[in-house]
């Protein structure tokens, strides 16, 4: 089976990469892995820096990655959209929520109405209301 | 809709939450805005405020549930794929999305105007029922968290 260009969205990220593509399943080699996501088959498993999630199967070297299992070892939620070569990998809610365990505000950086760009950091040393709203 | 987060030298002390500082909408999201703006002049003025300590504020923080991260996951599949220009395919991550958080305004209001819907026409007036007839869900007031 022939590999096919494949969108992979990493939260808000488009990663263009290629995959395998039969009957709904996306199979990606651990080279696409490696460039697309950062992980690297090892002998340990699939690893990022010291972090190593444990991968049993010893065809995936040969065989791929099926995006699916990818997912659910990562913990990550996946839309997968397999017609149209397209998915997208969520944030866990566990690492959303541990984001926010030390209660540290993100930092980020906004342009104002004159284009002036401001980040949260500029502030540190005082309050901040900060108000998000929608027009619709 | 607005949603306020309290941070002061970059901590986090009051959790975001929907606040408003007017009462123009009241009558239809039901939060009044004397609370708010009370609590915030307090806080500007003596820097008084309540309820600042750590575990109150990570008890009332609002994080996402497995289920609304997978449905913001179909939304940027959705969003990527109306980008393409296939809107049909779009318009299938879109439902999915709403599906899985059915009360997420940002997914179910914010997508109206890319899938060629009236964010101010029927179906937002229908996604408005069904958020009524569920108790208005996320519009809970942050002064009735804080008292518990």
């Amino acid at each position: 089976m022939s590999e096919t260009a494949f969108t992979l969205i990493d939260e808000s990220r488009a990663i263009e990469t290629v995959a395998r593509i039969t009957d709904g399943d996306v199979t990606l080699s651990p080279d696409a892995v490696r460039t697309a996501l950062g992980w690297e088959l090892k002998p340990a498993g699939l690893c990022q820096g010291d972090v190593c999630i444990p991968v049993r199967d010893d065809r995936i070297a040969e065989s791929g990655i099926d995006l699916t299992v990818l997912a659910k070892a990562l913990g990550r939620p996946l839309a997968l959209d397999a017609e149209q070569g397209a998915a997208a990998l969520g944030a866990s809610a566990d690492d959303r929520r541990a984001q926010f365990d030390s209660l540290d505000a993100p930092d980020f950086e906004l342009p104002d109405l004159t284009g002036a760009l401001h980040k949260l950091s500029d502030y540190s040393d005082k309050k901040v209301l900060l108000i998000a709203y929608a027009s619709w | 809709m607005s949603t306020v987060v309290w941070i002061d030298k970059g901590k986090i002390v009051r959790p975001n939450a929907i606040e408003y500082g007017s009462d123009m909408f009241t009558q239809f999201h039901g939060l009044e805005s004397a609370p708010h703006l009370a609590a915030v002049r307090a806080w500007v003025n003596d820097g008084t405020i309540e309820n600042a300590d750590e575990e109150s504020v990570k008890a009332r923080r609002m994080v996402a549930t497995p289920e609304e991260q997978l449905a913001r996951a179909e939304f940027a599949l959705a969003w990527h794929l109306s980008q393409a220009g296939n809107n049909e395919a779009a318009e299938r991550h879109y439902v999915r999305a709403g599906e899985l958080s059915p009360f997420d305004w940002t997914i179910r209001r914010g997508s109206m105007p890319i899938r060629g819907q009236n964010p101010m026409g029927p179906e937002f007036f229908e996604f408005a029922k069904e958020w009524d007839a569920a108790g208005k869900p996320g519009y809970e007031s942050e002064a009735a968290k804080r008292a518990g």
